[in-house]
């Protein structure tokens, strides 16, 4: 299908709740411990993150920190702000349900209904997945983290 | 309608050739189409040229003994003496079709690295390019010069987006082999001095290597009539920027260089003879034309051509140049807006890549989109120009032979609908 949008759908692209995100972005900036640093680039627009995981707590299945630097559209900055926030302080297990739950609200073409509770700010993205062209963004850093966090799981086990 | 000088007097004309200019989007809102440096519009007559082509004479080229065959070549080779003119080329044999600019490139880049004697590139030998190039006219070269031991150097750009051929001698030596830069930058908008950067070049011997893709809709380009010591060896552009299909490029090369060149691709067409024990090659052009070519593209192309012959090159150009001004003006009312690139809209080409202070152009794009208009919004294949003026993307406007005053109105007034929408100033 064509992505054919209207004013509406912009507004339903830039919630608020993105745009505060956008201009007062959560845990941003590159900190101390980690366990694993990634950059990862969107090659179409250039976008790109640098993202580093700090697991903890029992095992060292706690998300102790996700710390990034992050060059990007609103979309892509955003979504980085809120996943940092909602990830940060999750075991391992549910972060990772967490990332699949939006990966799928993000594939889902504008089908899917988010889920308030696992997603909290999350939501607000529902109305990127109807914009094709955009879900690339609000994915980049969602792609870094399960990258860093996979290799720092790897770097444990060895 | 606004009254600027140098625009197409028969502006209104030629937008009703391009019939996706009346379509609507959603909501009802007009096209306005400022990405034709990305890749442009085509008129009816190349559309109707194809669907005629496919409906009366489709056959295989050159392989073909029935009429259908001959017509089909005949087209074909048409389609050729037209590149040929278009380009002013002092040979119909010296133009070759490719897929698009980018193998074109290749071709030239790989086929130095295969050859034989003076022209081959090896170990010690330096092939310069530019920091303004299209990922095209960089990469190729960057994996030749890692294949074979050979260095690449490159020309800086200024703060004012041109060349900055300050060391020019140091850049261009007895050791360079090759000289390869853009006409017209995709990015900057810049046009480049050709000639100097040539004549400099065959001074040492070099080899030099022109991408078009963006000189060839918008200037007039007269290859036979420039002074050898002028005229570059090889140029490349790409069809689907001149209104024409995509799937089909052009490589023009000086008769020499290219009869000293070894096959690129081997198969059906470019061959004289195969046994099993080895081959011989076809001439100029066919040596380079390994397989089935995109044929229905190639005529397609040449309808293009010829219809920008006939609005004429000169006139193009003066309309670009018009409108570029125009809309460096309306740019300049925007407050936080910075055009990249040469300042002065005469001596540039028809892209304006420019960046909005408090939005990012992934966003300036969507509001534009919502609002109908279309631009570019990313590294558009640039990431070094990016790079050197410290921005990681830009939007842009590019223009055509359609674009009308109106249209910039329109960019204008969703640019400053963009500032408003993302309460920035
Ligand atoms: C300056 C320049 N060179 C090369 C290209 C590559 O053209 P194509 O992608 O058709 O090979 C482009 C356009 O994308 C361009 O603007």
């Amino acid at each position: 299908m064509s992505q054919q949008a209207t004013g509406q759908d912009l507004d339903a692209l830039y919630q608020e709740i993105i745009l505060d995100h956008y201009k007062n972005p959560l845990h941003a900036g590159l900190r101390e411990p980690f366990e694993a640093e990634v950059h990862h680039v969107n090659p179409t627009c250039g976008d790109e993150v640098t993202l580093r995981v700090h697991l903890g707590g029992p095992e060292g299945r706690t998300v102790e920190d996700v710390s990034y630097d992050a060059l990007g559209c609103s979309i892509s900055q955003a979504s980085t702000s809120v996943m940092a926030d909602l990830l940060i302080g999750k075991t391992v297990d549910d972060a990772l349900a967490i990332h699949t739950e939006f990966l799928t609200l993000m594939q889902g073409k504008g089908t899917v209904v988010p889920d308030e509770e696992v997603l909290e700010d999350g939501i607000a993205f529902a109305g990127v997945a109807k914009f094709p062209a955009r879900v690339k963004c609000a994915l980049l850093s969602w792609m870094a983290w399960k990258d860093a966090t996979a290799r720092t799981l790897e770097g444990q086990a060895s | 309608m606004v009254e600027l000088p140098g625009l197409l007097p028969e502006l209104e004309v030629v937008r009703k050739d391009f019939p996706i200019l009346e379509r609507s989007l959603a909501g009802g809102l007009p096209l306005v189409y400022l990405d034709s440096a990305n890749t442009s519009q085509k008129p009816q007559i190349v559309i109707d040229t194809m669907v005629d082509h496919l409906e009366r004479h489709n056959a295989n080229v050159a392989r073909a003994m029935h009429q259908l065959g001959a017509e089909a070549s005949a087209a074909f080779e048409e389609a050729r003496d037209t590149v040929a003119a278009f380009l002013g080329a002092p040979s119909r044999d010296e133009v070759i079709f490719t897929k698009n600019a980018s193998e074109a490139l290749n071709l030239v880049a790989n086929t130095l690295a295969w050859a034989k004697g003076d022209r081959k590139i090896g170990e010690g030998d330096v092939v310069v390019t530019t920091e303004m190039e299209h990922h095209s006219n960089i990469v190729p070269w960057q994996l030749l010069t890692e294949r074979t031991g050979a260095t690449l150097r490159w020309f800086g750009l200024t703060d004012d987006g041109l060349l900055d051929l300050s060391n020019i001698d140091e850049l261009i030596t007895e050791r360079t082999k090759v000289v390869t830069f853009t006409w017209v930058s995709n990015m900057l908008g810049t046009i480049n001095p050709v000639a100097e950067i040539t004549r400099r070049a065959h001074e040492v011997g070099a080899l030099v290597v022109v991408d078009a893709s963006q000189a060839a809709p918008q200037l007039p380009i007269d290859l036979a009539g420039m002074p050898e010591t002028d005229r570059p060896d090889l140029l490349v552009f790409t069809g689907h920027k001149t209104v024409g299909p995509t799937g089909i490029g052009v490589l023009w090369g000086r008769r020499e260089v290219l009869e000293a060149l070894p096959p690129f691709l081997g198969g059906g067409e470019m061959i004289e003879t195969v046994r099993m024990e080895g081959s011989t090659y076809a001439g100029i052009p066919h040596k380079f034309e390994a397989g089935t070519p995109p044929i229905v593209e190639a005529v397609g192309l040449g309808a293009a051509l010829t219809y920008l012959g006939h609005v004429g090159m000169e006139h193009i150009h003066a309309h670009e140049r018009a409108i570029t001004g125009y809309a460096f003006e309306g740019l300049a009312t925007v407050p936080g807006l910075t055009v990249l690139g040469p300042g002065d809209p005469a001596v540039r080409g028809g892209a304006i890549s420019f960046e909005l202070e408090g939005v990012h152009p992934h966003d300036v794009a969507q509001v534009l989109d919502v609002r109908g208009v279309a631009v570019r919004a990313g590294h558009h294949c640039a990431r070094p120009a990016h790079a050197r003026f410290g921005v990681q993307s830009s939007t842009r406007m590019s223009s055509y032979l359609y674009t009308t005053p109106a249209e910039i109105d329109a960019l204008i007034e969703a640019l400053h609908y963009t500032r408003s929408y993302f309460k920035v100033g």
